[in-house]
C-alpha cells in the first residue's frame, strides 16, 4: 500500500486539524472457519468539523470499521495497522487507556435508539453517570447545567430530564442518545446508521442535527449509512466500502457525479427515487470475507472486469477531480494504468465470472 | 411526574383485588381433588374395625354423605366468613393449627430463602460475568447438583455427616425440650419468643436447630437462583444499553452493576417469587426429615387420616401464602421496573 496518494480535498467549511487518521487498519473476527477479515486495510483521515459518509451494502464491514475506530469490538476480534487520534496511535495504548478515551474522545451513536438506554434508569441518571465517569469531581449543578444545555440543542424540554426512557418516542430517544454522546464533547463521533430505525420525518430532523454538529461543536463525524440520499445531504466526503476495503473515497459531490469505481457507479444506479422506472441491482452477493476472491474483491460481480482484475489487487490512485479509487478499469479509463500489459487489459471472459461467482 | 405514586398504588390495588378470584379457584380445586381421591376420614380411622353400617352412621353424622355440591357451597360459605372449620380426626380448629405450627414453617422457609439468596445471587452473578471460566463451570456444577439432589437424601446425609463431625450439634426438632418448656409463648413463632424472652441460651439453642434444616432447604433453592441469575446476567450483558454504556467509557464494573445486573434482577425477582411454591413443597420434605414441628408435618399427618377439613384448610393456607407472595413480587417489580406501572 505504498502508492497511496494523500487525499487533500478541502472540506466545504473551513478545514480543521486532523482528528483521526487510519493507516492500513485491519479488523479480524475469529470464527470456526478461520479469521474473518471484516476490515481489510483501510486508510483515511478525518478533520475537525468534517462529516465523512461511509456507504456500502450489508456485510461489507461498515459497522465493524465504525466500532473498530472506537475499540468497541466483541471478544475474539483483533485490530492491526495504525489508528491515530490527534497524532497518538490508539492501537499502542493499554486497554485501560483505550477505555478511558471512549466517550470523552470517541463517541458513538447507534442504530436502534429504542434499546440503547437502560430502561431502569432515568435520563438524568444516564447523564450524571456519563459525566461523572469522565470527571469525578463534577458538581450536581454542573451536571444539570451541561445536560440541560445539550438537551435544549436536541429539542428535549428540561421538564423531561427526570423521565424514564420508555416515556419517549423513537425519534426523541435517538436525540437523547445523541445528547448523551455530545454532552462529553468528543472531537470524534461515529454514527452507525442513526436513522435506519426511524421514519422519514424524524430521519430528516436527526440528519439536520448531525449536520449542525459541525457548526455547534466542531465534531468530526463518521456517518455510516446505506442511504445515499443522506450522504448527499449531510456529508462533505464519502467513502465507499466493499468487502472490507474502501474502494473509493472523495468529495461527496465529485464521487456522486463522477464515480470512478464500477461498484460506486452500480450502487448509485441501484438507488431508488421517484424518477426510477426499473429496479437496478448488482448481480451476485458480497464475497466471503474468510477467503475473499484473489485480485480485486469486486471482480466476480464487476461489469468492467479485465483479466488483471482476477489476478492482481488494484492500488488506490488519485484521479482527476480529486477522488481516490482502487480499480484497474478506472485507472485505464483515466490513463493511469501504464503498468498493465495488453493481455491484462482484455475483458475477463464470462465463464470465468460464473466460476468465480460459484466459488 | 407521569411515573407518580398514583399509578403505583392503583397497580397494587388491582393486584390485591385479584387475590379473591385466585383463591376461589384454588379452594374449588382443593375441595374436589380431595373428594375424588379414594378413601374418606371415616374409613381411614375405623376401616376394618367397625361394620359397614356403623361407618355409614359416622359418615352421616359428619355430613360427608350429602351431595358434593351442597358440601362445597356450605364450605365456601364458611370460608367467606373466615371460618375454616375443625379437624375431623382430632377436633381442633384449623386456624389454631395454622397459628401453632405456622411459625416453625415460617422461620424455616425464611431462613432457607435468606441463605439461598445470599449464596445464589453473588455466585450466579460471578458465573454470568465470567462466563465459561473455571469458576463458572464449578458454580454451574454446584447449581445443578444442589437442584437435582433429592432434598430428603441431602438432609439425611447432612445429619450423618454432622453427627460424625460435631456430635453435640442438634439434628432434630426446632429446639431442645427445655427451651420449648421455658420460653413464654407470645407470638407463636418460637424464634421470636426466644428473642423476646432475652434468654441467650434459648436464642442460641433455637438458632442452632435452624441451621441444618434451613441449609438443606436453602441449598435446593440456591441451585435455582444461581442458574437463573447467571442466565439473566449473560442475557443482560448482551443488551444494547450495555454496549452503549461501554461506548460512553463507563467502567466495566459499573456497566455490570448498574446496567446488566439491575436489569437481570427484574426477571430474577419474578422467578424467585414463583419458587416460593417449590420451597413450601420442599419444606414439607425438610420438616419430615428433621422432625420439624411445622405445617408440613401436620399436613402429612392429616392427609394420612383423610381429614378433609384439615387438609383443605392447610392447603388453602399454603396457597394463600403463594398467592400473596406473587402479589408482593408484582409490587416489588413495579418498584424496580418503571415500565411495569400501568
Amino acid at each position: 500500500m505504498t502508492e497511496i496518494v494523500e487525499d487533500r480535498v478541502t472540506p466545504v467549511d473551513a478545514p480543521g486539524a486532523t482528528v483521526l487518521e487510519a493507516r492500513d487498519l485491519r479488523v479480524w473476527y475469529a470464527t470456526d472457519r478461520g479469521p474473518v477479515r471484516a476490515v481489510d486495510g483501510v486508510t483515511f483521515e478525518l478533520h475537525e468539523g468534517e462529516i465523512l459518509g461511509l456507504v456500502g451494502e450489508s456485510g461489507c464491514g461498515k459497522s465493524t470499521l465504525g466500532r473498530g475506530l472506537i475499540g468497541l469490538l466483541p471478544e475474539g476480534s483483533a485490530r492491526d495497522g495504525e489508528l491515530r487520534f490527534r497524532g497518538k496511535d490508539m492501537l499502542k495504548l493499554k486497554p485501560r487507556e483505550q477505555h478511558a478515551m471512549r466517550g470523552r474522545d470517541l463517541g458513538m451513536i447507534f442504530q436502534e435508539p429504542l434499546t440503547r438506554l437502560n430502561p431502569l434508569m432515568r435520563i438524568s441518571e444516564h447523564f450524571s453517570e456519563t459525566l461523572k465517569t469522565h470527571d469525578k469531581s463534577i458538581s450536581k449543578a454542573e451536571i444539570e447545567r451541561r445536560s440541560l444545555e445539550v438537551l435544549r440543542v436536541m429539542g428535549i424540554p428540561p421538564t423531561r430530564f427526570h423521565a424514564y426512557p420508555h416515556e419517549f418516542s423513537g425519534g426523541m430517544r435517538q436525540r437523547l442518545m445523541i445528547a448523551l454522546t455530545l454532552v462529553l464533547r468528543p472531537p470524534f463521533v461515529v454514527a452507525d446508521e442513526p436513522t435506519t430505525a426511524l421514519d422519514v420525518l424524524v430521519e430528516a430532523q436527526i440528519i439536520r442535527i448531525l449536520h449542525d454538529l459541525r457548526a455547534n461543536y466542531r465534531t468530526a463525524l463518521l456517518l455510516i449509512t446505506h442511504n445515499l440520499g443522506i450522504i448527499a445531504e449531510a456529508c462533505d466526503r464519502v467513502a465507499v466500502m466493499y468487502a472490507g476495503e474502501i474502494v473509493e473515497i472523495g468529495d461527496a459531490r465529485e464521487v456522486f457525479s463522477r464515480p470512478k469505481h464500477p461498484y460506486t457507479r452500480e450502487l448509485l444506479r441501484a438507488t431508488i427515487s421517484l424518477r426510477t422506472t426499473g429496479l437496478n441491482y448488482i448481480d451476485g452477493a458480497p464475497p466471503d470475507l474468510v477467503e475473499p476472491p484473489p485480485g480485486c474483491h469486486f471482480h466476480p460481480r464487476c461489469p468492467d472486469a479485465m483479466k488483471v482484475c482476477a489476478t492482481r489487487h488494484p492500488v488506490l490512485r488519485q484521479h482527476d477531480g480529486g477522488s481516490t479509487a482502487q480499480c484497474w478499469a478506472a485507472d485505464l479509463a483515466d490513463g493511469l494504468a501504464d503498468d498493465l500489459t495488453e493481455t491484462e487489459r482484455t475483458p475477463l471472459p464470462r465463464e470465468e465470472i460464473a466460476v468465480a461467482d460459484e466459488a | 411526574m407521569s411515573s407518580g405514586s398514583g399509578s403505583l398504588s392503583r397497580y397494587i390495588a388491582i393486584r390485591i383485588l385479584l387475590v379473591v378470584p385466585m383463591m376461589w379457584v384454588l379452594l374449588t380445586l382443593v375441595f374436589f381433588l380431595l373428594r375424588v381421591a379414594p378413601g374418606d376420614p371415616v374409613s381411614a380411622a375405623f376401616g376394618g374395625k367397625l361394620s359397614e353400617e356403623a361407618l355409614d352412621v359416622r359418615r352421616h353424622n359428619l355430613g360427608i354423605d350429602r351431595p358434593l355440591i351442597v358440601q362445597y357451597l356450605e364450605y365456601l360459605g364458611q370460608v367467606a366468613r373466615f371460618d375454616f372449620g375443625k379437624t375431623i380426626s382430632d377436633n381442633r380448629p384449623v386456624l389454631d393449627l395454622v397459628r401453632d405450627n405456622g411459625g416453625a414453617t415460617l422461620t424455616l422457609t425464611i431462613g432457607a430463602f435468606v441463605f439461598a439468596v445470599i449464596v445464589g445471587i453473588p455466585l450466579g452473578r460471578l458465573a454470568g460475568r465470567y462466563r465459561d471460566s473455571w469458576g463458572d463451570i464449578f458454580i454451574r456444577l454446584f447449581g445443578v447438583l444442589t437442584y437435582a439432589a433429592p432434598i430428603f437424601w441431602v438432609g439425611i446425609m447432612l445429619v450423618l455427616l454432622v453427627v460424625k463431625l460435631f456430635p453435640g450439634w442438634p439434628t432434630s426438632g426446632i429446639a431442645s425440650p427445655i427451651t420449648v418448656f421455658t420460653v413464654q409463648p407470645k407470638t407463636h413463632v418460637l424464634l421470636l419468643d426466644a428473642i423476646f424472652s432475652g434468654d441467650g441460651t434459648a436464642i442460641s439453642d433455637v438458632l442452632k436447630h435452624h441451621v441444618l434444616p434451613c441449609f438443606t432447604l436453602g441449598l435446593l433453592l440456591s441451585g435455582v437462583i444461581i442458574r437463573l441469575v447467571r442466565v439473566n446476567v449473560i442475557q443482560a450483558m448482551k443488551g444494547d444499553y450495555v454496549e452503549a454504556a461501554r461506548a460512553r467509557g463507563i467502567a466495566e464494573r459499573h456497566v455490570v452493576r448498574r446496567h446488566a445486573f439491575r436489569n437481570a434482577l427484574v426477571a430474577v425477582v419474578t422467578v424467585i417469587g414463583l419458587q416460593v411454591a417449590a420451597t413450601l413443597a420442599g419444606a414439607i420434605l425438610t420438616e419430615r426429615t428433621f422432625n420439624w414441628p411445622g405445617l408440613g408435618t401436620q399436613l402429612v399427618k392429616y392427609i394420612l387420616a383423610r381429614d378433609y377439613i384439615a387438609v383443605q384448610g392447610l392447603v388453602t393456607f399454603f396457597a394463600l401464602i403463594v398467592v400473596l407472595t406473587s402479589v408482593f413480587i408484582d409490587v416489588i417489580n413495579g418498584l424496580i421496573d418503571p415500565r411495569v406501572r400501568y
